[in-house]
């Protein structure tokens, strides 16, 4: 019954990774708060331009992983990681390796929107100016322009770019932040529960823009909502006390889970 | 059932919301105290302090002789002789050496030096006659504002007979009106009633009367007084020749400029605040240059980058502990470091300076630790986020979005700080000086100690200045929280 978490999911590899390049490879990751062993021996092939859904019952670790693809973990007193993540081939937690160019690589929308308490442009902007992205005053204004493009917000708010970005209702403020994390050109862009806190139908347009961009980046998103997961991604994890239960194609696990423990949570007898 | 229940639940609802009430009503109760102590407090030292803020001047025909004043060097010109000249001018009568001298008590130290300046502006008005306030004393000038005692005026009514007899005078015929101690004053002069007996009245005089005549209604009055002659800081002779410039319209009242343009004096109607301000200016200067930049230093390292272990743990109980440390050790601190160790000069706003910030900086790290505390950690995240270094995450949101808080707090240690007395009494800057400061290392004295001077001055005139001096404080200290409320609000983000 306990799946052996040592055994690498790479044996049943999802037949996506087999179509696609793999952007993340993950091997016995442990994450440590203190003394709580938050993720126990994970290993995961995340595929490039396509969308992983995590899901799992609260405090299964599926938020506390994807805050150590960017390092976001590193804020929190006490947590430490042990293992190998890369990203490309490269080790994010190699001793040289910059955490800010991480970042910058690694985009990263929250549970909550944040806006800056700017203005709309200077939200977007914010990220090429810091990064030196921008060559010139018009080439900034392209940016923030195709940003919030991309995120599918420019229409609403072209008129005013000056106004504050906390003004805007939830949804709109959640694809600011889209758009503030791809104005930073970013190969992977993380999502941790983005639509936890809006309405079905500001949650039904960040499904869309997800699907819209999932063609140019490695989308991770961290969902309660097996609906969410199923329609948004293409391939789905499923955690479970820190755990990786089962990592698939999202329509076999849907269909045919392998464990019993990710068919009891997606047919709702825990969770 | 139903029932039972419902009556045992009403009890229990009823209890419940009288308790609200009671707790509510106790709230109330403790404001109200507390704004009527408040308002008590403000209006006492407000009704103390008004008489301070004016100043009563004699007005004068004053002759600029040239004799006395060379008009190659105006600055030097006996200025006091022409007015004392002149203000003795007015009671010819006055020729007794005593007389003279209380005459001219009623003037002002610098009765002269507004009109030596006028002078000096325009020196053609020399050799003529010019029209001059001159600065009446403080024991005249608290008279004029009846706080030596209430003087009542009341015309003589009735037909009196004056008679004299060696020194004493004897009035006669309806004495009605008249009572021991006050004072007559009729036919150019001014008799105090010692006694009254059957059908006369013995007085003596305070001002020789001119002639003997008949007292008829409406020639003379009577001068009533709350406090005897013994009993008031101004005798009745002076009594008199005040009331006599009063009734010439020779006395003006005016808004007194120089409490606030004048610097410390031994002599009340002259002492004013410019000193102290200035002093207190440039000891806040030194603070707030010191401990705003280290106090939000020390608060961004220990919030933002310091790691957590036991030494910060150490830096941080110390630091609120040092905000609890009463303000005089501060004092002594900077006696043993600033002016015996390091020599600095004693009294000066430098080293008062130094001891504020010293005192203010615990207070301006905590305020600003907190205010960054409260900036949502979604903020810093999302800077992070973007791939913003630490540094640019502080820097760029978390500190901006404290600035009001930061604000708050360094305007309230500033407010501390322009209130706190006992560490400057420990480096000297209680000294009596008159100058007013020009430098951060001349000798000076703060708003605060200025007032803890004049409390302890034996000067009747000096309770007044003190109650004005706080008023001065208290305003200071008022506008400095309006404009800490007034940024709190304009630079107010919402998140």
């Amino acid at each position: 019954m306990d799946a052996s978490p040592q055994k690498s999911t790479l044996s049943n590899s999802p037949r996506i990774l087999a179509a696609r390049d793999t952007k993340i490879v993950a091997s016995d990751v442990n994450v440590y708060y203190g003394e709580k062993h938050a993720i126990k021996h994970l290993s995961i092939d995340i595929p490039d331009r396509a969308v992983s859904a995590f899901i799992g019952p609260s405090g299964c670790g599926k938020s506390t992983f994807l805050r150590s693809i960017n390092r976001m973990n590193d804020t929190i007193d006490g947590c430490r990681v042990t293992g190998d993540i890369l990203v490309d081939g490269k080790n994010i937690y190699d001793r040289d390796l910059d955490v800010v160019q991480l970042r910058a690589r690694v985009g990263m929308v929250f549970q909550k929107p944040n806006p800056f308490p700017k203005s709309i442009f200077e939200n977007v902007a914010y990220g090429p100016r810091i990064h030196g992205i921008a060559k010139s005053k018009t080439d900034l204004e392209e940016i923030v322009v195709g940003s919030l493009k991309k995120a599918s917000l420019f229409e609403e708010v072209k008129d005013r770019l000056d106004h504050p970005g906390t003004g805007l209702s939830g949804g709109q403020q959640q694809r600011l932040c889209i758009a503030r994390a791809i104005a930073v050109n970013p190969e992977i862009i993380l999502m941790d529960e983005p639509c936890s806190a809006l309405d079905p139908i500001a949650s039904a347009r960040i499904e869309e823009l997800i699907d819209e961009i999932r063609q140019n980046y490695c989308i991770i998103i961290v969902t309660h909502s097996m609906q969410q997961a199923a329609r948004v991604s293409q391939l789905t994890a499923f955690f479970h006390l820190g755990d990786l239960v089962e990592f698939g194609d999202t329509d076999d696990m849907f269909t045919t889970p392998q464990d019993k423990r990710t068919q009891d949570y997606i047919t709702g007898r825990f969770g | 059932m139903t029932d039972t229940f419902d009556k045992g639940n009403a009890a229990f609802i009823a209890k419940r919301y009288s308790s609200e009430r009671r707790f509510r009503a106790y709230g109330a109760a403790a404001l109200a105290i507390s704004v009527l102590f408040l308002v008590y407090l403000i209006a006492d030292i407000g009704i103390r302090a008004w008489p301070s803020f004016f100043e009563h001047r004699a007005v004068l025909e004053v002759n600029l002789d040239a004799s006395k004043i060379p008009a190659g060097n105006v600055q030097t010109g006996d200025f006091e002789g022409v007015v004392r000249t002149a203000f003795r001018g007015g009671f010819p009568g006055i020729t007794a050496r005593s007389d003279l001298k209380s005459l001219t008590s009623l003037l002002s130290a610098g009765a002269a030096d507004d009109l030596r300046q006028q002078t000096v502006a325009n020196p053609a008005s020399i050799g003529t006659t010019v029209k001059a306030g001159v600065l009446l004393a403080d024991d005249a000038d608290l008279y004029l504002k009846g706080m030596l005692t209430d003087t009542v005026k009341t015309p003589g009514k009735t037909n009196l007979q004056l008679a004299q007899s060696g020194d004493e005078f004897i009035l006669t015929g309806d004495l009605s009106q008249l009572a021991a101690g006050q004072i007559v004053r009729a036919n150019g002069g001014a008799l105090r009633i010692a006694s009254i007996e059957a059908g006369l009245a013995r007085a003596e005089a305070v001002m020789p009367p001119v002639t003997l005549n008949t007292l008829a209604p409406g020639t003379w009055d009577i001068l009533s007084f709350s406090h005897a002659e013994a009993d008031r800081r101004i005798d009745d002779r002076q009594v008199v020749w005040l009331e006599s410039l009063r009734d010439k319209g020779a006395i003006e009242k005016h808004f007194a400029w120089r409490f606030f343009t004048n610097g410390d004096s031994r002599e009340p109607e002259l002492a004013g605040l410019r000193g102290a301000i200035a002093g207190s200016l440039l000891t806040l200067i030194v603070t707030l240059s010191l401990s705003v930049p280290l106090g939000i230093a020390a608060a961004v390292y220990l919030e933002e980058f310091a790691p957590k272990n036991k030494w910060t743990e150490i830096i941080e109980v110390n630091i609120n502990n040092l905000a609890a440390v009463p303000s005089i050790i501060f004092g002594l601190l900077g006696l043993a470091v600033f002016i015996n160790f390091m020599g600095l000069p004693r009294s000066a706003p430098l080293v008062g300076g130094l001891v504020l910030a010293l005192l203010v900086l615990p207070t301006i790290i905590i305020a600003s630790r907190a205010a960054m505390k409260a900036v949502p950690p979604s903020i810093k995240e999302a800077a992070l986020g973007v791939g913003a270094s630490h540094q640019q995450a502080v820097f760029h949101h978390v500190l901006p979005l404290a600035v009001p808080g930061i604000l708050t707090g360094t305007i309230l240690g500033v407010a501390r700080a322009l209130g706190e007395t006992a560490p400057l009494l420990m480096i000297g800057m209680v000294a009596f000086i008159v100058d007013v400061p020009k430098g951060f290392t001349e000798a000076a004295t703060v708003l605060p100690v200025q007032i803890f001077l004049w409390s302890d001055l034996p000067e009747v005139a000096f309770q007044s200045r003190t109650a004005a001096a706080i008023i001065v404080l208290l305003g200071i200290l008022f506008c400095l929280n309006a404009v800490a409320i007034y940024m709190r609000k304009r630079f107010e983000r919402r998140w």
